[in-house]
């Protein structure tokens, strides 16, 4: 089925100007998707009010994971937030140490030196590949197709094995450090690393034959849950999600004064205009080719240097506000810090992607069938550590 | 994107039926076993000698789950004729591994290459009490800490020697 | 060996019948668990599969058995509780019924039906009620939901089901099974007699529109949206467990090998392989392994199938059936009465 311009306009006006009024009483059945649920992932508890299959109304409850975090980062000192913070969205680990890092050096006024930018762009990448991977066989996996969620596990302990012979950790490496990173790469790394991407880049035709190109899954996600582009940028969906509806935004290139090295990268940035739950899914299969490609670039220009900036031993960052953002696998995350110039942070904000990205589910879910709302949470992609934080 | 219809069909049923023909990738724990990269970080160990009491680890650990005690004595002069020199020794130095989250901080700061990371795992006790590892347990780990690995070329860091 | 059983009286071949057919479901039921289920499916994935209990993890479908058997009986409290403990012998009593009516041998059968193909059609719609009242039953919301597709489901793919057969029915020119195989065993192509002519290479349209339409009705995936895993948890066998579950779990691998052993016996040629004295006497023992391998390699296709694809919505699940495969057997239908007039 293709998505025509009628559809897209009807979506657009129609559907979108359309209130729900939740308090009329009808005849269907009030159903909980959650807390525990095999298809939502994690502890998220949607609410849906049916018509039969159809849905009339869908509220989200999160906050069952809820592990105050923001708090937890007021009585701890710099070294023990980037501990903590790996935890957040626990899929792409080392992408949520560097929003906070980079906002601490920009108090700081200091600049972590090329070859540290450059390691550290090559890991937030290799968070993208691990955490999209799994998200390209899992969503099989709420489809019915289960195969390839193994096929997803499989080629995924390739990027968490190069992970843990770095950092140490497979799933929490934090390894960045205020003014650079912990340590170098192992000797031999470089090879190894440039034969994992060929890999994934095979996983990613493997998943191009059993998932993207089954009719049956072309049937089940094409036209279904359309967020249209106002849409998106209204609730303000980032990521994957805003750039499979057409909005053209990618941190990682508009953003030209973030001490990281995608500038000396060249890659293109995918976008869709259906804003279908197949466009989301297409989005994200060639983000994990481009991203290959980026760590491969990234590879061959890697600067000889040190890999730690002069800082003091214990790190006193000096007061004053600062907000970073970066182009996460999920979405945009971002830290606001507010320093007084101790050993700890004031006070830390955090902003997430699936917070926002979650907040369209109810808007989307109106009209939809049961199976469809699960094949729209499973083409958002959100993680629970993230929302709830 | 098939232009056949069925086509992505017969696809997928061929991505599927080339797996099975290539072997499985399960490595069978615990009958085989996988030898884990030399900087996994698996069990803190001690180097007693070294340690001099200095309570940076104890204070920067996010869990607090590293409890030391230790007393003041003296030591011989390191010259004949000098004043005998103050030292602190060890009398407790427990590591609760029910609480530490592995995140290695206690072995970043501490200043005098007493605490190192070992690639062993397989620690699990049926009683959490027993998770506390006293500082003899630590003193035993250090004979599995592995030698720093060479770095990639490039790098200016220098390879640290582990004090045996 | 075959004198001898006619001997005994009526009630005592009944009884023995009874067994057999029984032992009939249940080997290949619990082979079809161990086999596909548990490895076929791992070397899918790319993984073992069970290997610690007997030599590369044989014994996991016996161990897997006995723990459901010696499991507590939860009725859940606002459950019908006649209804819902009849639920699952309704079920499983459809698939000995359908094993009744295939022949394994050329005296090895448990009965010879003449109208054979209409039984076996017949008696496989009894699960339907038994899958409706085990989720309305269960007093859950998840149970009914996969119940009323399930009744959907089940009944809009009996019809290419029946349309399919019929095809095979005209070019036999009989509905008795034995009689089918013999038909097959003897037959020609354009004067060529040295396979037969098994009717998969002529109703080739008619075997494919089967095999789907057993797909459908075995709920396997793509058609498995009553029991949609990530959303119904397991529809209408949700509140089932220990021995009650057992018998859901069996009847469903049980019906992959009648549905099989039905399919074998219309296209491929049933008991027999070309080469064989069809009235040989050593073709009860024969027959019966041979028919076994082609239950295999069809239960095979089933759960590559299965394994691979995901799963369609309900809406398009009914609309495939009744816009795609009813025309198509209906087209199947009409080239076969054409053909049969005309060669």
């Amino acid at each position: 089925m293709t998505i025509t311009e009628r559809d897209r306009h009807y979506v657009s006006t129609t559907l979108s100007e359309a209130r729900v009024n939740l308090e009329i009483e009808t005849d269907g059945m009030t159903l909980n998707l959650g807390p525990q649920h095999p298809a939502t992932h994690g502890t998220l508890r949607i609410i849906v009010k049916l018509d039969g299959e159809q849905v009339v109304a869908c509220e989200v409850g999160a906050g069952y994971m809820h592990r105050g975090y923001e708090k937890l980062c007021e009585v701890r000192t710099y070294p023990q937030v980037t501990t903590l913070i790996n935890r957040i969205d626990w899929l792409s680990h080392f992408a949520n140490e560097v929003p906070f890092i980079l906002a601490a050096e920009q108090l700081m006024g200091i600049e972590a030196p090329p070859r540290a930018q450059y390691i550290r762009t090559i890991f937030h990448e290799m968070a993208r590949l691990g955490n999209i991977t799994l998200f390209l066989g899992e969503m099989g996996l709420q489809l019915g197709a289960m195969t390839a969620t193994f096929y997803a596990f499989r080629d995924r302990e390739h990027v968490l094995n190069l992970l843990e012979a770095v950092t140490g950790g497979r799933f929490h490496p934090n390894f960045d450090r205020i003014g650079g990173l912990k340590d170098d790469l192992p000797k031999g790394w470089v090879d190894e690393c440039h034969a994992v991407m060929k890999k994934i880049r095979g996983f990613c035709d493997e998943m191009e034959d059993l998932v993207m190109g089954n009719e049956i899954f072309q049937v089940r996600t094409r036209g279904i849950g359309i967020i249209p582009k106002h849409i998106a940028l209204s609730y303000g969906l980032t990521g994957a999600n805003a750039r499979a509806s057409g909005v053209d935004l990618d941190l990682r290139r508009d953003d030209k004064d973030i001490a990281m090295a995608w500038k000396h990268a060249d890659f293109k940035v995918w976008t869709h205009p259906d804003g279908d739950s197949f466009a989301r899914y297409w989005v994200r299969l060639q983000e994990v080719r481009e991203s290959t490609y980026i760590i491969d670039q990234l590879l061959d220009g890697l600067p000889a240097g040190p890999i730690m900036a002069k800082v003091p031993r214990i790190i006193k960052v000096p007061a004053g506000e600062a907000y970073v953002q970066t182009e996460n696998p999920l979405g945009w995350m971002g830290f606001y810090v507010v320093s007084k110039g101790d050993l700890g942070p004031f006070r830390v904000k955090i902003r997430t992607a699936s917070f926002n990205n979650t907040s369209v589910i109810p808007w989307v879910c109106r009209g939809l069938y049961v199976p469809d709302v699960i094949t729209v949470l499973a083409s958002l992609y959100f993680i629970l550590g993230d929302i709830d934080r | 994107m098939p232009d056949v219809p069925g086509l992505g069909l017969v696809k997928g049923l061929g991505v599927t039926l080339k797996t099975m023909l290539k072997p499985a990738v399960t490595v069978q724990y615990p009958h085989v076993k996988e030898a884990p990269a030399p900087r996994a970080r698996g069990v803190i160990a001690l180097k007693e000698e070294n340690c001099t009491v200095c309570m940076l680890c104890a204070r920067s650990c996010p869990d607090w789950c590293i409890y030391i005690e230790g007393h003041k004595t003296k030591a011989p002069p390191r010259r004949a004729g000098g004043k005998p020199r103050t030292v602190q020794l060890l009398d407790r130095f427990d590591i609760d591994y029910a609480l530490c989250m592995y995140c290695g901080i206690c072995v970043e700061v501490c200043p005098f290459d007493a605490l190192f990371w070992s690639p062993e795992f397989e620690y699990s006790e049926p009683r959490i009490a027993d998770l506390l590892h006293d500082k003899d347990k630590l003193g035993e780990w250090f004979e599995t800490v592995p030698d720093y690995v060479p770095y990639e070329s490039g790098s200016e860091v220098k390879v640290k020697k582990v004090p045996r | 060996m075959i004198p001898v059983l006619a001997e005994l009286a009526y009630w005592q071949q009944s009884a023995l019948k009874v067994v057999g057919v029984l032992a009939a479901v249940l080997v290949p039921a619990g082979a079809f668990v161990q086999l596909f289920l548990f490895k076929m499916v791992s070397h899918l994935q790319s993984r073992l599969g069970p290997m610690e209990a007997g030599p590369h993890g044989s014994l996991q479908a016996l161990a897997e058995i006995t723990k459901f058997i010696q499991k507590e009986d939860i009725v859940p409290a606002r459950a019908d509780r006649f209804v819902f403990k009849m639920a699952p012998f309704i079920v499983f009593v459809t698939v000995p019924l359908i094993y009744f009516a295939v022949p394994w041998g050329p005296d090895a059968l448990f009965s010879n039906i003449d109208a054979g193909v209409f039984y076996v059609l017949a008696v496989s719609s009894v699960s339907v009620i038994g899958v409706l009242i085990a989720g309305w039953a269960s007093a859950n919301k998840y149970s009914l939901m996969g119940a009323i597709r399930a009744a959907g489901q089940l009944i809009a793919y009996e019809l290419p089901m029946v349309l399919a057969v019929v095809g095979v029915v005209i070019q036999a020119g009989t509905m008795n099974l034995q009689g089918i195989v013999v038909m097959q065993a003897e037959g020609e192509i354009f004067g060529f007699d040295a396979i037969g002519n098994p009717f998969f290479l002529t109703q080739l349209v008619g075997f494919v529109v089967f095999l789907i339409a057993m797909q459908a009705e075995l709920t396997q995936t793509p058609f498995d949206m009553p029991v949609a895993e990530s959303e119904l948890v397991t529809g209408y066998m949700t509140e089932y467990s220990g021995l009650r579950f057992l018998l859901f779990f069996l009847a469903e691998f049980a019906a992959v090998g009648a549905f099989g052993a039905v399919a074998s016996t219309l296209w491929l040629g049933g008991w027999y392989l070309p080469g064989l004295d069809i009235d040989a006497n050593y073709m009860n023992l024969v027959g019966p392994a041979i028919l076994f391998g082609k239950i295999l390699f069809i239960a095979f296709l089933v759960f590559w199938v299965r394994f691979t694809y995901p799963r369609f919505r309900e809406d398009q699940l009914q609309a495939f059936a009744w816009k795609w495969l009813i025309p198509i057997s209906l087209v199947n239908i009409v080239a076969t009465g054409v053909f049969k007039v005309v060669f």
